[in-house]
């Protein structure tokens, strides 16, 4: 849902550079981890200090896989969302503030995609 | 502004001075919270990838993660997830425009705190 004007559309930015898309998507992310969160946690709280045979067989079942890819896929972009509000707010330089923004974006998506990958290879197996 | 030279000159207390309110401090702890999830899950997808890995690695890592401190670590995430995501949800309730008046703000702020250390307890019972 966009809540910009034609104006806000054409420039790129509300007049505080800052839109409400934003707080939109942290809602859609809030919303999406509460259920997501229960899902995943009782499988992992069970797996935690299992074999590795036995965790490899709890994240080899589809379901379990799916929440847990799922889970990542969303909580990291939720961890991104709540630390890119945090630098804006504490760092004034404007390069700091932006390299420090980039590398946000840049490691939550790494370590989302990290963390999809090692489920995907216990999923199917390999 | 944080990058302006305010010279020598005493500020006037105000953390120090101000009696702590349950918003208040429930607004920086929700913040404090969420930063200190971002160890939570690096933790997370490192006994991941070490699952993934092999057997060696993954003993390794599950060793470290379920040695005292790594419980330690691990039961403080906990709280922390807990207590996130109740808060959260005390926030998505005020985003309907709901519960700002200062009875149900406290006690709702009460029922968040004492809420996370239930569940964080609950679910380390059942796990």
């Amino acid at each position: 849902m966009d809540y910009k004007t034609d104006r806000n559309r054409v420039q790129g930015l509300g007049s505080a550079h800052h839109g409400a898309g934003h707080w939109w998507a942290q809602r859609i992310s809030s919303v999406a981890l509460v259920p997501l969160t229960l899902l995943f946690l009782f499988p992992f709280a069970h797996a935690l200090g299992q074999t590795h045979a036995d965790v490899r067989a709890i994240y080899g079942n589809l379901w379990n896989a799916l929440v847990a890819v799922l889970f990542l896929a969303v909580g990291f972009w939720h961890l991104a969302q709540g630390l890119q509000v945090v630098i804006e707010d504490y760092v004034p330089q404007k390069a700091t503030r932006t390299a420090l923004l980039l590398l946000n974006s840049l490691l939550c998506g790494a370590l989302a995609v990290a963390g999809i990958l090692a489920v995907a290879k216990m999923a199917f197996g390999v | 502004m944080a990058d302006v030279n305010r010279g020598n000159r005493p500020l006037s207390p105000h953390l120090q001075i101000y009696r702590k309110q349950i918003t208040a401090v429930l607004s920086i702890l929700h913040r404090l919270t969420g930063i200190g999830l971002t160890l939570g899950a690096v933790l997370l997808v490192w006994w991941l990838t070490a699952a993934a890995t092999g057997a060696d690695y993954f003993a390794v890592v599950d060793g470290l993660l379920t040695s005292w401190l790594g419980l330690l670590v691990l039961t403080g995430s906990l709280w922390a997830l807990w207590f996130h995501a109740l808060n959260g949800l005390r926030h998505l309730v005020w985003d309907t425009g709901r519960g700002f008046d200062l009875t149900t703000v406290t006690r709702s702020g009460w029922a968040v705190v004492g809420g996370s250390v239930v569940l964080t307890l609950l679910t380390m019972i059942v796990m």
